[in-house]
């Protein structure tokens, strides 16, 4: 494993956790919310890509159509109900009904569909891919996953700081009250932020489908990624959740060339240090700590 | 200056942080045009009556009626749709924006009237060239004159004044001040809260006090003594027992 | 157990419980009496599950004294139950008896927790509990890496295999009895000492309690390290109770999961609250044995229902409803009679 190959699998993969971390970044920005059924999210919309997209006669690899929307829906409908009550206690009480959730969705997806792996089948795409040097290659997949990213991202920046929409969403998460105070409502605000989160969740779950094989459990350890980008990358930066999560795949590309048993850890350490050091993280304001 | 109808009509209006009763059965009424001053010492509810007002709080007992609609039970932004602007305590700027965006933000369920972001910017000229800067590099008063004009550009039929003049020099006090009769020219009816007295009985055509949540006294500021508000602001005479204070 | 303060005409008690302590202290006598016995009293099968009860009740009793008490909502205590259990472990392999190790774990637990809270004491809120939840995670992946603790695919206990199943069915419920009794006796003492009064106001009003000179920081360091080495008496006995030590089941997320729901149906901020938790947790667990996960399901579900609805949870219900503390650690005022 050269360096070329550690910062270009650690560049890929990074898009990948950007694109699964906007969401989360999103709804701790405008809410507070830390999502932890988050990632749990992402491996449902996967589980329906395989499951029901066939169903509605759709394949597998254009289901992200149908499910995306799907999820935006569920993501406002989810808001406007639970997480909403949840708030109005306490972030206390989010922190534990998001964690609660998480766990049932876990287990109800292992009583259904057992504990097998599943991947939305796209064909003979998988495993294509291009060659960069000698022992340097780039998966077609995880490019575009890295390219879809950098499109999500680019896009909901443009609606955060362009549209009317996003602009008052901007103004929520700064002062929530004096947003009340200019017309807004907050709580359908907080619904759009959600159904922002679901729906790049939902697309970054079937992206990860289409990569590698998936179980009721794997959103635990891509929601500790996404939370590890975020952090790095610091909390109120769209861009930054982008470099961020290139960082962790690199630390985790490096991680993995020294010892394949420290892949995660080199993650984990990059994220604690982080937090010791520079706790906004690389992009973030110091007013955006909690 | 009593129009026939008032704009805002709040009756026995009681509110309470807790156990804590910080309003109690407060009674007043704005019409259009009015300025109407609360002074009070810290502690006394004044802002607690604003932001009940707003519906940022929720009142235990008693009605605020605005342009005859009993509106207690409207959220925060839907008030702001009916014409209520708080500016509130603190000026709670939009830190992350520009000038432009705070005020694009405030004009965003704007009623048809007479300010717009255009006409904010005549009120206060210095803004133009200032409009794509950070809110947060803003002195005192600039923000503050910010998050006046944001609460304008709504085209408030009240507009409500928290402690507008905290933490500024008494020269950025007067030039915000100043711009109070042209708001009230348009129309809009004003109620302001202010600890500093002589600042607000200026500005006012009438002024209530508050003392730990009930009104002290009530009155045009003119027919009001000076030993009358030192007795309302803080319960009794100062100084030694039977000597008078004079203005 | 009541100090009397006169004040000039009226004769106003305080009181630290509701019952008359006499009554509490029989009752706790009688209670503990049994479970020592439980082994001769009842079938081994009951045995083993009580074992595994009173390792939830060990969990649920120190996440609620984090969360409940010192407001620090861990999602990573399972670190600290798979350091126990690796540090038992450990000692065993040096030739120590396991058993014997278990303390001596938990100790060892609480000296690496130290150095961690000086990382995450600097943390609110969400920030502190997902970090919480990677150092464990790290803890584990470390673990994993040490060949010589068994690597990823675990290590017989050493000194288990010469005993016979009874004795070792009998052996470990002592032990886990032992601990949760010891676990309980430490937190009912500490929260009853001032450093349950430093809690309680800590938990009302962080500001108000610093400026009144509470040492807030080293209180919560305290109460982090003291939670660290119940759950590494948790990790040592479930270390002993499986032959079997790996590291996917001694740090498993599965228990964050159960302490967190034990502790919330259960009632937060109570010392019965946890036990209570515990007992539905496994009453439901043994109805639903044939459902396999769907335990889980309900009773995450119930646990998310109960944190939106009534977060004070059963206890804090019957508490609230009938005024009856078992185990209390407050100060009441009793009214003088007229």
């Amino acid at each position: 494993m050269t360096l070329l190959n550690i910062l270009v699998e650690g560049t890929l993969i990074g898009g990948f956790y950007a694109l699964f971390a906007c969401g989360l970044s999103l709804m701790f920005g405008v809410m507070k919310v830390i999502n932890l059924a988050h990632g749990d999210m992402a491996v449902v919309a996967g589980y329906v890509a395989v499951f029901l997209a066939p169903k509605w006669h759709v394949p597998e690899v254009w289901s992200f159509l149908i499910v995306v929307p799907l999820f935006a829906i569920l993501g406002y409908v989810v808001q406007r109900t639970l997480l909403q009550k949840s708030i109005d206690r306490d972030p206390f009480t989010t922190l534990l009904v998001t964690f609660g959730l998480s766990v049932v969705i876990e287990n109800l997806l292992l009583a259904v569909y057992s504990a097998n792996g599943q991947s939305v089948n796209i064909g003979s795409l998988v495993s294509k891919s291009f060659q960069l040097n000698s022992s340097t290659y780039v998966s077609y997949v995880a490019l575009s996953v890295l390219g879809a990213a950098v499109l999500v991202l680019g896009v909901l920046q443009l609606f955060l700081s362009r549209t009317n929409t996003g602009r008052v969403i901007r103004a929520v998460s700064d002062d929530r009250e004096a947003a009340q105070l200019c017309g807004a409502n907050y709580k359908h605000l907080f619904g759009i932020a959600a159904a922002i989160s679901f729906a790049t969740v939902a697309l970054a779950g079937i992206s990860y489908g289409m990569m590698t094989e998936f179980t009721p459990t794997s959103g635990g350890a891509n929601l500790l990624f996404a939370f590890e980008a975020v952090v790095i990358g610091g909390i109120g930066s769209l861009w930054g959740t982008l470099v961020g999560g290139i960082a962790l795949g690199i630390a985790q590309q490096w991680g993995a060339h020294v010892n394949p048993a420290y892949q995660i850890l080199f993650g984990n350490f990059l994220f604690l240090i982080v937090l010791a050091v520079r706790p906004q993280g690389l992009f973030g304001r110091k007013e955006a700590m909690a | 200056m009593d129009t026939p109808s008032p704009l805002l009509a709040v009756t026995d209006l009681t509110v309470h942080h807790g156990q804590l009763c910080a309003v109690d059965s407060v009674s007043f009424e704005v019409g259009r045009g009015d300025v109407l001053a609360v002074i009070g010492a810290n502690g006394a509810g004044k802002s607690t009556l604003l932001r009940t007002i707003a519906g940022l709080h929720h009142a235990t007992s008693g009605e605020i009626n605005f342009e005859g609609h009993e509106i207690s039970a409207y959220p925060a932004h839907r008030r702001v749709t009916s014409g209520i602007s708080l500016v509130p305590e603190g000026r709670r700027l939009f830190q992350s924006m520009t000038l432009e965006e705070n005020l694009i933000v405030g004009a965003h369920k704007a009623a048809a009237g007479a300010f717009d972001i255009a006409a904010v910017y005549e009120l206060f000229p210095w803004m133009p060239d200032r409009r794509k800067s950070k809110v947060r590099q803003f002195s005192g008063g600039e923000q503050q004159a910010v998050a006046i004009g944001r609460a304008l550009v709504a085209n408030p039929k009240v507009l409500m004044l928290d402690e507008v003049s905290l933490g500024l020099a008494p020269i950025v006090i007067e030039r915000i001040y100043e711009i109070i009769p042209q708001i009230v020219a348009s129309g809009i009816g004003v109620l302001l809260v202010e600890q500093d007295v002589s600042q607000g009985l200026r500005v006012a055509s009438r002024a209530l006090c508050l003392l730990e949540g009930h009104t002290t006294l009530e009155g045009r500021p003119e027919e009001l003594t000076s030993e009358q508000i030192e007795i309302a602001y803080f319960g009794s005479h100062l100084g030694a027992q039977g000597e008078k204070e004079s203005a | 157990m009541s100090d009397t303060l006169t004040s000039a005409n009226s004769l106003v008690q305080i009181q630290r419980s509701t019952f008359s302590p006499l009554f509490s202290l029989g009752g706790v006598i009688a209670i503990s009496a049994f479970f020592t016995l439980a082994p001769w009293l009842l079938a081994a099968s009951w045995v083993s599950i009580l074992s595994n009860f009173f390792i939830l009740v060990i969990m649920a009793t120190m996440w609620n004294l984090l969360a409940g008490y010192a407001g620090m909502v861990s999602i990573g205590q399972q670190g600290f139950v798979g350091l126990g259990a690796y540090a038992t472990l450990y000692f065993a392999l040096k030739g120590m008896n396991p058993f014997v190790a278990i303390p001596f774990a938990a100790l060892t637990c609480g000296v690496i927790a130290i150095p961690i809270t000086f990382l995450l004491l600097r943390l609110r809120g969400g920030y502190f509990s997902v970090a919480t939840w990677v150092v464990s995670d790290s803890a584990m992946l470390l673990v994993l890496s040490v060949a010589y603790l068994g690597g990823g695919t675990g290590k017989y206990m050493p000194g288990l295999l010469t005993l016979s199943s009874t004795t070792l069915n009998h052996d470990v419920y002592l032990a886990t009895w032992i601990g949760a009794f010891v676990v309980l006796l430490g937190t009912y003492l500490l929260l009853r000492s001032r450093v349950g009064l430093l809690l309680s106001s800590m938990r009302d009003n962080e500001i108000a309690a610093r400026s009144a000179g509470a040492k807030v920081t080293s209180t919560r360091r305290m109460i982090y390290v003291v939670v660290a080495i119940g759950c590494g008496v948790a990790g040592g006995v479930l270390s002993v109770s499986q032959p079997f030590v790996q590291p996917g089941n001694e740090f498993q997320l599965q228990f964050a999961a159960e302490m967190l729901f034990a502790t919330m149906i259960g009632g937060l901020g109570t010392i019965e609250g946890p036990i209570l938790g515990s007992i539905i947790f496994f009453a439901l667990q043994q109805s639903l044995q044939n459902w396999g996960v769907w335990y889980l399901v309900i009773f995450g579900s119930l646990a998310v229902a109960v944190a939106i609805w009534q977060p004070r949870g059963l206890w804090g219900a019957i508490r609230d409803r009938f005024h009856v503390e078992l185990l209390p650690v407050g100060y009441r005022v009793k009214e003088p009679k007229a």
